[in-house]
């Protein structure tokens, strides 16, 4: 294979080289992970490690009556204690807002909670000591009185303010926002139909296998922080680290190994970890915490809780008119610091209807405070919602229409040749493919055959139904994200490539791995832009000591983002690579190429130099070169997005489900995603993050919630009771490309990590109801258990 | 702790010794006393299947096990059966397929599919899927693993017909 890829990468479908751009290449990080040998936080050994564990509030809101430490200060092995006025005076509270979502308010937030708690498992005291054991022994032996305080859980009940949770800011309302566009009410007239429904969702969790972890260093000598941490964004933590802790910026290094899953749920700042930062910094010690699972469901940030009615005016003909959405979700006590609990909502407003062609659109959305654990942006971040209510309601229109869902659906989605569309949130696409989508989606499922088979086994009394889910998905954020709101999170990243003497490519980026592939498809990237073989290519990222700056792994940006900087930095160096050739042989740059890790004479393909004889010279014997010449062997380029506030993707999803009416029981037989993130770096990698992102999303439609007591008490916190899908449970998935490369950089890609989890409750959601329309049933709030589904049909 | 039960489990083929406190799960005795961290901590109430080791042949969940349990006992972990070689076609099938992404759960799937190779070699792929339920993978969706399982079977039975 001829390693080098033809630059830029906008023609997929030409016979352009692209090297391994598009070739199903394995991690080479995967086989340390194989074999046992990654490094996760809590893998790590350190001289004079303390472990760290929190004591946590029994009650949704009370206020601390009495907190006596000294009883547990005098266990065995016990270093220290406290509570959080001690951690205060080393760190600073915080609060969780953003300049560009008008009005958002949130109270300031302790590391550990002083006076009163806020949430079941809120962190009022921490416990140190030389093991984790002896830690937890002496955490029984805290002794606290609590008054409790009135509570407030559910959403309608906090919009109306019963009670407030922060008298200060004088309602429980953390952020509101309304949309109208000009002439909404003149066309919602006109509508033949207007169907109307509203939906629940249910609050549920990231369930890391590995739970958050932090193991903080602070060495007072030099006053340093080295932090190595479970995250998605060692630059942001490190800029965290250093306000609030008052480190200066460059003595704090975070550093993050192997991350055992994250999905959003390792990109918050939580209190507890911040506890830990502070507590290494008084201990002047290395300290660990380590989140057990119980600790997981209590304090990992929820998603999600959302109830909303939305309604679509359409003509007789079928035409979507407008869409009319009002959105209440509740947050828990505090707006998450510092990316804040509004943007779900907001990304809810933005995004309802986003297939379609409609040019008129309200919405509504008031997000409220509770006493339940804080809620943030987890994977796909109000996709999931924003889709399930936009094709729920296409659904039922089209059914109450008598139109097939898919023919309603290709009669209104955005038409192919209709870009760059500005979309009626104000949301503009580049350029998307929902009808390609739609017909690849179809042909593959095999549409026509499904409905056929459908309807002869209904006639057996076999309930299947076939529910479809078109979508768009917020990739490659540019500043507008989170920068212009005042967030110090970096939009933009980076790549250092350096050619080592023995020819070997080093790779330094500030986009994470979390295990999605970013480290593979690096290295493809690099070795197809400087024309050698994966094998001389090593990468490194997660360490803010040696990488770029940059903004990490999150809303779908490390492959559109931190590959195009790899990209860049990879043109950057083969040209300084080919000067270095034409230096030693001393013949035109413009005659010689790189392939296969040699340098060639572009015309005859012969081979000049090898990579290897290249480096040893520009090292080690300089001094044979002309005088003037300098070898520049080490590069970085950056990149950020500009021209967009993102690049959207688009997609579509089918689901084949079988309804047991008698039990209520839901199986999956199969799924389908049709998806374009424009160019396919490795279909493998591609193909295996949408399916793990639907398989989130189907367990969002059908299994997880975090059920909360009318007190504001957590009742299934343990993976017994919280259900996640299983493998047994679990649907072979279909994955299908279309690809339009985005023209905002030479790389085309876009994101692809969110897309999954983005459709599969919508499209579960559909076909659920398809099956049990015969029945004249709906279920409209997620999860569809089998006793909504039972309720839904009369029988519970 | 002071009231440790002398204990002596052969670990990866090596007979260890050493004075353990009775409340220590295996897991924790593996990952803290012995430094074996390819084992690892999900849920420590026997759920995940993340801490799969193998006790005596048979997989066991290390956080449901108390280490002085395993005394007498032969203990195999992701470190060993990397070591010895007999992972590998699973390793070599996962690592082509992509059955993993973050890694955490992979040492305990691969000994649960180890054990399947042993015990179902017939297994076909909703079997495949039956017998690794019991362990989690929160990245993957399971497609992958279920395809890198069914191949290596497949070459197994091929391997056995010749």
């Amino acid at each position: 294979m001829n390693a080098r890829a033809e630059l830029p990468l906008h023609a997929p479908n030409t016979k352009t080289d692209r090297g391994y751009i598009g070739k199903s290449e394995p991690r080479p990080n995967a086989k340390r992970l194989l074999q046992g040998r990654g490094t996760y936080v809590d893998d790590l050994r350190f001289p004079r490690l303390a472990h760290v564990v929190f004591f946590r509030s029994p009650y949704a809101h009370a206020r601390i009556k009495r907190l006596d430490l000294s009883k547990a200060a005098s266990q065995p092995g016990v270093v220290a204690v406290f509570d959080g006025r001690a951690v205060a005076r080393y760190c600073t509270p915080w609060v969780g807002v953003l300049g560009h979502l008008n009005g958002i308010k949130s109270p300031p937030q302790h590391a550990i909670a002083i006076e009163r708690a806020c949430w079941q498992g809120e962190a009022v005291a921490a416990i140190v000591a030389e093991s984790r054991t002896q830690a937890e022994d002496a955490l029984q032996h805290v002794e606290a009185e609590w008054e409790e305080l009135p509570v407030v859980t559910d959403m309608e009940a906090a919009l109306a303010g019963e009670p407030v949770i922060h008298p200060d800011l004088g309602d429980n309302i953390c952020f509101s926002r309304e949309l109208v566009t000009p002439g909404f009410d003149d066309v919602w007239k006109t509508a033949d139909l207007v169907v109307e429904e509203t939906f629940e969702f249910g609050r549920h969790t990231g369930v890391c296998l590995e739970g958050r972890s932090i193991l903080a260093d602070y060495n007072v000598a030099e006053h340093t922080l080295t932090v190595y941490h479970s995250t998605q964004a060692p630059h942001m933590m490190q800029d965290i680290f250093s306000r609030h802790l008052d480190i200066p910026e460059s003595n704090v290094r975070v550093i993050c190994k192997d991350v055992g899953g994250s999905f959003g749920i390792k990109v918050h700042v939580y209190p507890d970890e911040m506890a830990t930062a502070a507590i290494s910094v008084m201990l002047r010690r290395p300290v660990k915490f380590v989140a057990d699972r119980l600790e997981s469901f209590l304090t990992d940030i929820h998603a999600r809780e959302h109830k909303a009615t939305v309604r679509l005016a359409c003509t007789k003909e079928g035409d979507i008119l407008a869409f009319d959405l009002d959105d209440l979700t509740a947050i828990g006590p505090y707006s998450v610091y510092p990316r804040t609990s509004g943007i779900e909502g907001n990304q809810v407003v933005n995004l309802t209807g986003g297939p379609y062609k409609h040019q008129q659109y309200r919405a509504k959305l008031n997000v409220v405070f509770t006493n339940k654990n804080v809620t943030c942006q987890y994977r796909a971040v109000g996709h999931p919602i924003a889709v399930a209510l936009t094709e729920g309601i296409v659904d039922l229109a089209a059914q109450k229409l008598g139109m097939d869902p898919a023919e309603f659906r290709r009669r209104n989605l955005i038409a192919d040749d209709a870009y760059p569309y500005t979309f009626p949130s104000g949301i503009k696409f580049e350029k998307l493919s929902h009808h390609q989508c739609l017909d690849k989606l179809l042909a593959l499922m095999d549409y026509k055959g499904l409905r056929a088979e459908q309807a002869a086994l209904r006639k057996k009394g076999v309930y299947r139904g076939i529910g479809l889910a078109a979508m768009i998905e917020v990739t490659n954020p540019s500043p507008a994200f989170y920068g212009v709101g005042g967030a110090r999170i970096s939009a933009q990243d980076g790549a250092t490539l350096r050619l080592d003497p023995t020819g070997m490519i080093n790779v330094l980026c500030s986009v994470t791995e979390q295990g999605q592939g970013t480290e593979g498809i690096f290295a493809q990237i690099a070795a197809s832009v400087l024309g050698v073989t994966m094998d001389r290519v090593r990468l490194l990222t997660g360490d803010t000591g040696v990488t770029p700056y940059g903004g990490g792994t999150w809303a779908s940006r490390g492959a559109g983002i931190g590959g195009e900087a790899v990209l860049q930095a990879g043109k950057a160096l083969r040209s300084n690579i080919l000067d270095v050739a034409a230096a030693i042989l001393n013949e035109d740059k413009a005659l010689l190429d790189i392939v296969n890790n040699e340098v060639i004479d572009k015309l005859t393909r012969a081979s000049k130099l090898t990579l290897t004889e290249l480096g040893r010279i520009a090292y080690f014997r300089p001094d044979t070169l002309p005088m003037k010449f300098q070898s520049e062997l080490t590069v970085t380029r950056h990149y950020t997005p500009r021209e967009y506030g993102f690049v959207f993707t688009n997609g579509i999803q089918a689901s084949l489900v079988e309804v047991d009416i008698e039990t209520g029981f839901v199986k999956l037989l199969k799924h389908w995603c049709v998806e374009d993130c424009g160019t396919v770096i490795n279909p493998m990698l591609v193909d295996e993050q949408i399916r793990g992102g639907i398989v989130q999303g189907i367990g969002a439609a059908l299994f997880e919630e975090c059920l909360y007591s009318a007190e504001g008490q957590l009742m299934n916190g343990s993976m017994a009771d919280y259900l996640v899908p299983m493998a047994g449970e679990m649907p072979d998935i279909v994955v299908g490309h279309v690809e339009t490369p985005t023209k905002t950089s030479e790389l085309g890609a876009k994101g692809a990590g969110e897309a999954g989890t983005a459709g599969a409750p919508g499209a579960v959601s559909n076909a659920i109801n398809d099956a049990l329309a015969p029945l004249n049933a709906r279920v409209t709030a997620q999860p569809f258990t089998p006793e909504r589904i039972l309720q839904a049909l009369g029988k519970a | 702790m002071d009231h440790g039960i002398e204990t002596t489990i052969i670990v990866n083929g090596t007979a260890t010794t050493r004075r353990i406190a009775p409340r220590t799960h295996l897991i924790d005795f593996l990952r803290e006393e012995l430094g074996l961290t390819g084992s690892h901590i999900g849920c420590e109430h026997g759920v995940c299947g993340a801490c799969t080791v193998r006790v005596d042949g048979r997989i066991v969940r290390g956080c449901l096990m108390l280490a002085v349990q395993a005394n007498g006992c032969k203990v195999d972990t992701i470190e060993g059966l990397s070591d010895s070689g007999e992972l590998a076609p699973l390793q070599r099938a996962f690592h082509e397929h992509n059955a993993l992404q973050c890694g955490f759960c992979t040492p305990g799937m691969l000994l649960a599919a180890q054990d399947l190779l042993h015990h179902k070699p017939q297994a076909n792929r909703e079997e495949i899927r039956t017998h690794l339920s019991g362990n989690y993978c929160r990245c993957t969706g399971y497609h992958a693993i279920v395809d890198a399982v069914e191949e290596v079977l497949a070459s197994r039975r091929a391997g056995a017909a010749k």
